[in-house]
């Protein structure tokens, strides 16, 4: 089936079997942020922003993201130009091994874009469906906070 | 006494090296670097605990369209070894082969398939025909060593490597013991002698990027492994040992990895993806899904036995630890994690009688390795627990009692010599250590003193809990690791590493030992490590080893380097060699005259007196100077419902000089947050048939954020002398501490005394409703 869809800013046309899993054909195209991890909704690593809300790749199928909008870390921000987001996470230590990292960075893009200003109660719990085993969440929250208090300037 | 140092980059939170390029999403990780086509492997595995295969045919899987091969034990070689990942000759038995004729677990592997995508591959998988004779499984640890005991290994060639005990005929995997001084007497010389067994859990280290490797046979004949490893140097002469090939015919590559924990230092997936990769002539990727991530390897599940005798004063007169350990089907790693049961927890106190025993046994359970803490995790739990319910017992402040036993600078530990990793120790006196000022701290962020004691009343008791902790930093006169490094023509430098970086950060923290010693910012300092082909050899990252020991074959190859600088600089600016040191890029002479590192690559590369101006080293430590640390909680009782919820969690750490303190205190909260996951929610359930039950993060919960308690990590430093500019490790000490402090915060709050973990709910209520004083 033909499916257009938009990723981070840029039209695309993929021509997909029905029924393949989002975060196969995301991965297919290139779109390597978006990791596997469980392939069954419970980690968060192929986290993106759909429209605006962050969902689980691994749970869509292709064909329900036509007509839609779509952002990966890919587009947030590169390495020369981060989106503040991401430098918050590299300033406060946030990055361990990395895996979880590109969807955490999306949480907190749907989070902040909703809250600007959110509690720590309420960073760890919007960010309670992206497991992290490495940092132990305390630098990751701490980097929700710096780029929250960033963004507002 | 430390001495003052100022360090340029040591000490400073730079950030991690690569972590804007992970942040940004960059394709830095395994199944990211995919060539155009591969094949994907799936693996059968075994539906049952023990059994035979009587026949398999894979006829109608490899008629299948899209099917490159089937592998199994009728078609590839038989090659006992160990999956353990260790150096050689490894302290593992040789138990296992790439595909046996007999399944010693449920998951254990069957075949593999080579596909053109997975769902060909799990199509071919359910065509496979196996026969199975089914046999008694021993699905409980302390069946293992019964007289009678179904023999799981009968196979004649299983062995061991080194002259340790391996007796496999009754299921006994390891065995290890030691005696110093006289236990009777001390027991006898006891006012207070406490005897109790405490118990801990299956768990798994859930990195969140599963065991994936890219397998890639090369124009030349040569192979490729681009793998999630800890280890590249070992999973190239371990998969060349199970293909019977030579070593220089495979190349390792680790890129970023997604987690280790340990889990990756077992060599699992990398053979079957190679032998299908020569097979088919095609790349092949193998990726465990989550399920099969659970039951690859574990922590070794432990029934340990403690007893210690005390004076009324509160001094110690012996001590006797018993470990029972279940290393599930296989025995990797069951000697070493048994030894460190003992060599990281009983030098901690100043015991003048010792005991120690440990029994690894097969059951046919899933395989335990290496994880996060190594054997001193389980330990820790009797040791900690029990020094608390002597305290408790003689009416001492258990801070106040441990603060007394402690070991002390100067000391030393026979334990230290005794027990080594399958085979004798190495000697070493304490000559960093900070626990008294951890416990200080430590004490004072949770409110030891105001806070001890006063439970409250009503349905929510509140109590704290504390315990004090070692480790050790690299295994001594065994691990090696070195380094190179070369100088470019813009003043950067080139540091090539064996070490290998699974996201603790250890690239950017050599990256600052280098860069200290160069007098460079850390931007000049372009690191690349682990790779088999371009880097020199390393054990890998495991025992704590990285910072303390790379990080010195960084610092002497640094030195080198350094020395060579100078040299052509002394020249080129008619300055005598010793007055001239290394800063800010710069070659400075004692006169304040400076000459730019790019001044002296451009003239030794180009101009005059041309060479290449590089460095090698390598180092092995003659010591494992332990790190310290005091872990403090404040947890809540819920006494109706029997949950507990910890409040706060403090951590004051001695690791030496913290060479990036922000990585430092990330190494602490990781390894304290999967301390606290283990300790409150982490069990595999088993069915009747030792199915495990629950692998899926939906069945088997680990911490997330919204877990997280209130944390406080402090860093203490101390300079340790023989470590990079003072450095010790602390990747694993963390994870040590929560069980115990737990469980201790529990007793303060309600009074019972929870010997086995997780501390469930209904554990707790369990507890509880046995207990009669509470509701009084």
């Amino acid at each position: 089936m033909e499916i257009h869809v938009t990723i981070n800013g840029k039209q695309h046309l993929w021509q997909e079997p029905p029924g393949e899993i989002l975060l196969n054909v995301l991965r297919k195209h290139g779109f390597n942020s978006v990791k596997f991890g469980c392939g069954e909704g419970e980690c968060g690593a192929c986290s993106i922003l759909l429209d605006g809300k962050s969902v689980r790749a691994c749970l869509l199928v292709a064909g329900q993201v036509h007509g839609r909008e779509i952002v990966t870390a890919e587009g947030l921000g590169t390495v020369d130009d981060p989106h503040p987001i991401q430098q918050a996470f590299v300033d406060s230590g946030a990055v361990q091994c990395g895996f979880c990292t590109p969807g955490m960075v999306l949480s907190t893009k749907a989070l902040l874009d909703k809250e600007p200003e959110p509690d720590r109660a309420r960073i760890k719990q919007a960010l309670d469906g992206n497991l992290c085993r490495c940092t132990g969440y305390v630098k990751i929250i701490d980097a929700v906070e710096k780029a929250a208090e960033r963004m507002k300037r | 006494m430390s001495p003052k140092r100022q360090f340029q980059v040591v000490g400073k939170s730079v950030p991690k090296k690569d972590s804007m390029a992970l942040a940004t999403g960059g394709p830095m990780f395994t199944a990211d670097m995919l060539p155009p086509k591969y094949l994907v492997a799936r693996v059968l595995r075994s539906p049952h605990a023990h059994a035979r295969i009587s026949s398999i045919d894979s006829s109608k899987a490899e008629a299948l369209d899209g099917v490159h091969a089937v592998l199994h034990h009728g078609n590839t070689p038989r090659v006992m070894r160990t999956t353990a990942g260790q150096g050689a000759p490894e302290p593992s038995p040789y138990d296992f082969t790439t595909f046996d004729n007999k399944v010693r677990f449920v998951g254990d592997r069957v075949a593999a398939v080579a596909a053109e995508n997975a769902q060909i591959a799990e199509k071919a998988l359910s065509l496979i025909e196996v026969e199975y004779e089914v046999l008694d499984p021993i699905l409980e640890v302390r069946d293992a060593l019964l007289p009678g005991a179904p023999v799981i290994h009968d196979e004649p060639d299983c062995r061991v490597v080194i002259p340790v005990p391996y007796e496999p005929s009754r299921n006994l995997a390891s065995h290890v013991d030691m005696v110093v001084g006289d236990l009777d007497a001390g027991y006898e010389q006891a006012d207070l002698v406490i005897d109790h067994e405490y118990e801990c859990q299956y768990a798994q280290h859930c990195p969140i990027e599963p065991h994936v490797c890219l397998a890639e046979p090369m124009p030349d004949g040569r192979l490729r492994l681009t793998t999630s490893t800890q280890v590249p140097f070992h999973v190239r002469r371990i998969v060349a040992q199970a293909m019977q090939w030579p070593v220089s015919k495979i190349h390792v590559v680790k890129p970023r990895i997604g987690g280790g924990f340990g889990t990756k230092q077992e060599v699992l997936i990398e053979d079957v993806a190679a032998f299908l990769a020569v097979r088919t002539r095609m790349p092949v990727l193998f990726e465990l899904d989550r399920s099969e991530e659970f039951t690859s390897r574990t922590r070794h599940p432990m029934v340990v036995r403690l007893k210690t005798g005390v004076k009324k004063d509160g001094s110690l007169t012996a001590v006797d630890l018993n470990v029972l350990s279940n290393t599930g089907a296989y025995g990797s790693h069951a000697l070493t994690v048994s030894c460190n049961c003992g060599s990281k927890v009983l030098p901690l106190y100043r015991w003048p009688n010792i005991g120690f025993a440990a029994d690894a046994v097969y059951t046919n359970m899933p395989v335990a390795g290496a994880y996060r803490g190594y054997g001193a995790t389980q330990a820790y739990i009797a040791m900690e627990i029990q020094m608390d319910e002597i305290a408790t017992s003689l009416g001492m402040d258990p801070l106040e009692f441990r603060r007394a036993n402690l070991v002390r600078k100067g000391e030393t530990s026979p334990v230290f010599k005794a027990l080594g990793e399958g085979r004798e120790g190495v000697d070493q006196a304490i000559e960093s250590i900070g626990i008294d000022k951890c416990l200080r701290l430590g004490a004072k962020a949770i409110g030891w003193k105001r806070n001890r004691g006063r439970p409250g009343k009503g349905r929510f008791r509140r109590g704290v809990g504390m315990c004090c902790l070692m480790q050790g930093s690299s295994i001594p006169e065994v691990d090696m690791g070195s380094a190179s490094l070369k100088l470019n023509e813009d003043g950067s430098f080139n540091l090539l590493v064996g070490a290998t970086d699974l996201g603790t950060g250890s690239d950017t923290v050599l990256s600052q030992i280098a860069a200290e010693v160069l007098g460079v910012d850390i931007d000049k300092i372009l690191v690349y490590s682990s790779d088999t082909d371009l880097t020199p050899f390393d054990v890998g990252a495991y025992a704590s080893s990285t910072t303390y020991l790379s990080g010195e074959a960084v610092r002497k190859a640094a030195l080198d380097i350094a020395t060579q600088i100078r040299k052509v600089a002394s020249a080129m600016m008619q300055k005598p060699l010793k007055d001239l040191h290394l800063k800010d890029g710069h070659v400075i002479a004692k006169d304040g005259q400076s000459l730019g590192l790019d001044r002296i690559a451009l003239r030794t590369l180009y101009e005059e007196d041309q060479h290449q101006i590089a460095a090698f080293a390598s180092h092995v430590t003659k010591k494992s100077p332990p790190p310290f640390s005091a872990h403090f909680a404040q947890v809540t009782v819920d006494i109706m419902t029997g949950m507990v919820k910890v409040e706060k969690y403090v951590t004051a750490t001695d690791c030496g000089t913290a060479i990036n303190p922000q990585l430092a205190e990330g190494q602490v909260e990781g390894a304290v947050v999967n301390g606290l996951s283990y300790a409150l929610c982490e069990e595999f359930l088993f069915d009747e048939n030792g199915r495990m039950k629950n692998d899926s993060f939906g069945q088997y919960r680990i911490f997330s954020s919204r877990d997280v308690p209130e944390m406080e990590t402090i860093l203490v430093p101390t300079y340790e002398k023989t470590g990079p500019f003072g450095a010790k490790s602390v990747s694993e000490i963390g994870i040590n501490g929560p069980i115990p402090t737990i469980s201790n915060a529990i007793f303060d709050a309600v009074g019972i005394r929870l010997r086995t973990s997780p501390f469930t709910p209904e554990r707790v209520l369990q507890a509880l409703d046995t207990q009669e004083n509470l509701h009084r």
